[in-house]
């Protein structure tokens, strides 16, 4: 068994709304895989189906070897979950709430547990609900990070944390791909994605539209080019050459990947002084899938 | 903000409105009905003025009339309901929602730091004033004097005000619009005690609970308006507190400090079970305290009821509407046991609709996220609300014994009887756990609608005799069933049949509960 989800033609309704209309998301054993989409793109709603918590209209989920919904309770005792938006029993303290999850999952390593309480800055004695939202996704990633678990399945787990503990929350992921495990880490924050995983699916209204590596993407994707040229060239007519800026011999624009041989040796001919590149990040790759309408038209 | 507070709430007002407005009426109409002459009316007193529907109801103020016989049967239940009604209503929109962070959104609008407290307030005042005003119309509508109608619905209207203002102050002091409610009803449930003390015993104890203040405005026995003087005085000084205590206090904060708790869980927190109990326990330690205090009090009283004589056919009817049918003492004993049923009920709902809490808060999703199951978890909760039924009804009959007993030599016999007479009620408040969990699994958005059924059980104990409603009503509510204990037989059919049927729902409910969606 190489993959710890396999999602496929996965669907779900909620009254006459489409959350999820045919969703296919692998995710390989021992990767940390992105799954990335807009609010309301049904990542939250796929991790549901995940879980068990909702039963899908049609189409197969495999979670661990396993029917999420079936043997919900047994698969259950190898994963940890992160939800969106945390909430805690408002009398317990947040370390009780740590030990309880923990418990009720394969176990907690308590060694862990101290020393993730230190990094993430976390102040176990205080009741639930005196927690702000980060500190409450806090006690739900600890929580996560310390059980003894193959899988992670973490729902927008850094949209409440300050930017020194989302450097914190990068630092365990990367452990936890260290230690072999699976991570499945949804977001619409790209510069997260980009830096944690190894792969990523992006979803948008209920149907996953792309997937595959970093570098597997950029194939469909243009870079984006300024140079400083000794005489003006002709580029906007060259295909695959998009949103030409051109003041005097200074030119910057976008690129097709594939095209970029032809571009390069079109900039050679006028004489190239300076040149910068830039690979796209993720947040163009993305705007380019949500933006298709637009673009199209 | 009052516009969008009252929009939020116009269906769950109006009930609330409609309701606490029509009884007076309907009880005025129906006693028109069931003591046509004013000779029936004066033999009625004499049942009236024994101790213990004293201490249940207050004293009659004024023989031979219709509107004083309805003033008496019916202000205390309005004062009460007019009461919840007003403090739920105040806690919703003050504590609720800035526990919930709704309040910061509209808190970052154009809105005065003092505005939500006023709305709550003004939501609140102007249900109260409209149920008042309802049953003042109802009653000139049966034709009573205009001086006791509009006294009986200042009353109501004034009873609302001031628990809103209570319910204001309660709603600064914690962070948790749980614990403000609990503060809150807790005044209410005490001014009762204070007032039930009182009108048996030292009358002092009436004249320091603002529901005594509100029973002695007279209604239909020479009116003393000034008692709605000491109300609405005491009302302004809570709402000014309130307003004081709400300047002085950051947005989501409380007065009463959140004590640390530990940092790690005791090795005992390791199940679904373990923490329902953590969950439940303050609750049910809480209603075990009120519910001794309750049996002793009403133990205590029963001795009194010997001395009353039951000396006419229509008296002796009476009472067995209230509930008996042997001796008199046991009839009073079965009646106050009945009530107390209702009144544990109001637990079992509570501890039942923590399921549909815990899912609507968000707290289930990640436990179900781990090796609990949803049965599994589903069962902790509904344990406590069948467990702890039976425990409190157990505690409330044992205290009734054991006050009773003490009193007429007997400690040993009645603890054990009036125990078994109170646990008797158990089946059929499990019932109401039943429907609860029926709602939770089927239609986990109307699970609230299990409060209606127990108000509906309520209202057909209460009147439902008086009224003379259709035989199939008052055999709708499983409260009708039990076996009227001390006095009546024992028969162990009805209880079993309650227990299969509150079995049934639960299975029902739960059997949908593992197919459905959560959230």
């Amino acid at each position: 068994m190489n993959d710890a989800i396999a999602v496929s033609g996965l669907t779900k309704s909620f009254g006459a709304t489409r959350a999820l209309d045919g969703v296919d998301l692998t995710v390989r054993t021992g990767e940390v895989h992105g799954f990335l989409g807009p609010n309301g793109a049904g990542k939250s709603t796929t991790i549901r189906v995940l879980l068990g918590l909702l039963k899908a209209d049609s189409g197969t989920a495999t979670l661990l070897g396993g029917d999420p919904w079936r043997d919900a309770a047994d698969l259950h005792r190898r994963l940890a979950y992160v939800p969106g938006d945390v909430n805690l029993w408002p009398n317990l303290s947040g370390g009780e709430v740590i030990d309880l999850l923990g418990r009720l999952r394969g176990g907690l390593d308590p060694q862990r547990r101290a020393t993730l309480l230190e990094r993430f800055d976390l102040d176990p004695t205080k009741k639930g609900r005196t927690y702000s939202k980060g500190n409450r996704q806090k006690v739900a990633l600890v929580a996560a990070l310390a059980s003894d678990v193959e899988l992670l399945i973490l729902d927008e787990p850094t949209s409440g944390l300050d930017p020194l503990m989302e450097a914190t929350f990068r630092a365990c992921i990367n452990e936890e791909r260290d230690n072999g495990r699976t991570v499945l880490l949804s977001s619409h924050i790209l510069s997260e994605v980009e830096a944690l995983c190894d792969r990523v699916s992006i979803i948008r209204s209920g149907k996953v539209v792309d997937t595959g590596t970093l570098a597997e993407m950029r194939h469909l994707s243009r870079t984006a080019i300024t140079a400083e040229l000794a005489a003006p060239a002709e580029l906007a007519a060259l295909p695959g050459v998009h949103d030409v800026v051109a003041e005097g011999n200074r030119v910057s624009f976008d690129v097709d990947n594939d095209q970029l041989d032809a571009v390069m040796r079109a900039l050679a001919q006028a004489g190239v002084r300076s040149l910068t590149s830039q690979p796209p990040t993720l947040e163009e790759l993305f705007l380019r899938h949500y933006t298709d309408d637009l673009v199209t038209t | 903000m009052v516009r969008l507070a009252l929009r939020l709430d116009r269906v769950r007002l109006s009930v609330w409105v409609l309701i606490i407005g029509v009884l007076p009426a309907t009880t005025a109409a129906q006693y028109l009905d069931l003591y046509p002459t004013r000779e029936a009316l004066e033999q009625v007193t004499g049942v009236i003025s024994n101790p213990s529907l004293v201490a249940i109801n207050g004293p009659l103020f004024a023989a031979g009339s219709i509107g004083a016989l309805t003033a008496w049967k019916i202000l205390v239940t309005e004062i009460i309901l007019v009461g919840l009604m007003a403090i739920l209503t105040v806690i919703r929109h003050s504590r609720t929602e800035e526990e919930t962070g709704r309040l910061e959104l509209l808190s970052a609008g154009v809105l005065g730091r003092y505005a939500p407290l006023t709305a709550a307030l003004l939501t609140a005042g102007v249900a109260s004033v409209g149920a008042g005003l309802v049953a003042t119309l109802g009653l000139l509508g049966t034709d009573q004097p205009a001086a006791g109608a509009v006294a009986l619905g200042a009353a109501i209207a004034l009873s609302g005000l001031f628990f809103a203002a209570v319910a204001a102050v309660a709603a600064q002091l914690t962070e948790s619009a749980r614990s403000a409610t609990a503060i809150a009803v807790s005044v209410l449930g005490a001014a009762y005690l204070l007032r039930a003390v009182g009108d048996a015993g030292p009358t002092w104890a009436s004249w320091v609970s603002p529901v005594g203040w509100a029973m002695r405005l007279r209604a239909f026995a020479d009116e003393q308006w000034w008692t709605l003087a000491l109300l609405a005085a005491l009302a302004t000084i809570a709402v000014g507190a309130a307003y004081l205590l709400n300047g002085r206090r950051d947005l989501g904060a409380g007065l009463v400090p959140q004590r640390p708790g530990p940092a790690q869980a005791e090795p005992a927190l390791r199940s679904p079970f373990a923490l329902a109990w953590r969950l439940h326990r303050g609750l049910l330690i809480g209603w075990l305290i009120g519910m001794a205090v309750w049996g002793g009090v009403l133990g205590g009283s029963a001795k009194g009821i010997g001395d009353a004589k039951l000396d006419n056919a229509k008296i002796a009817d009476l009472l067995s509407r209230l509930g008996g049918s042997a001796a008199i003492v046991d009839a009073y004993l079965g009646a106050v046991l009945g009530i107390t049923g209702l009144v544990v009920a109001a637990y079992t709902v509570q501890a039942t609709l923590r399921l549909r809490g815990e899912e609507a808060a968000g707290r289930l999703e990640p436990l179900l996220a781990t090796r609990t199951r949803r049965v599994q978890w589903a069962l902790s909760h509904l344990a406590f609300a069948v467990v702890g039924t039976a425990l409190l009804l157990a505690v409330a009959g044992a205290a009734g014994g054991l006050a009773y007993g003490s009193q007429i030599g007997d400690v040993g016999g009645q603890t054990w009887a009036l125990l078994g007479a109170a646990l008797v009620q158990a089946p059929a408040a499990w019932v109401l756990a039943g429907i609860g969990a029926a709602l939770f699994g089927l239609a986990p958005r109307f699970a609230g609608l299990t409060w209606a059924a127990l108000v509906l059980c309520l209202l057909v104990l209460e009147i439902g005799e008086i009224l003379g409603l259709s035989q199939w009503i008052v055999d709708a509510s499983p409260f009708a069933h039990v076996p009227k204990l001390p006095g009546a037989a024992f028969t162990a059919a009805p209880l079993l049949w309650l227990t299969v049927a509150a079995a049934g729902l639960a299975t029902a409910g739960l059997t949908a509960f593992r197919r459905r969606d959560i959230g």
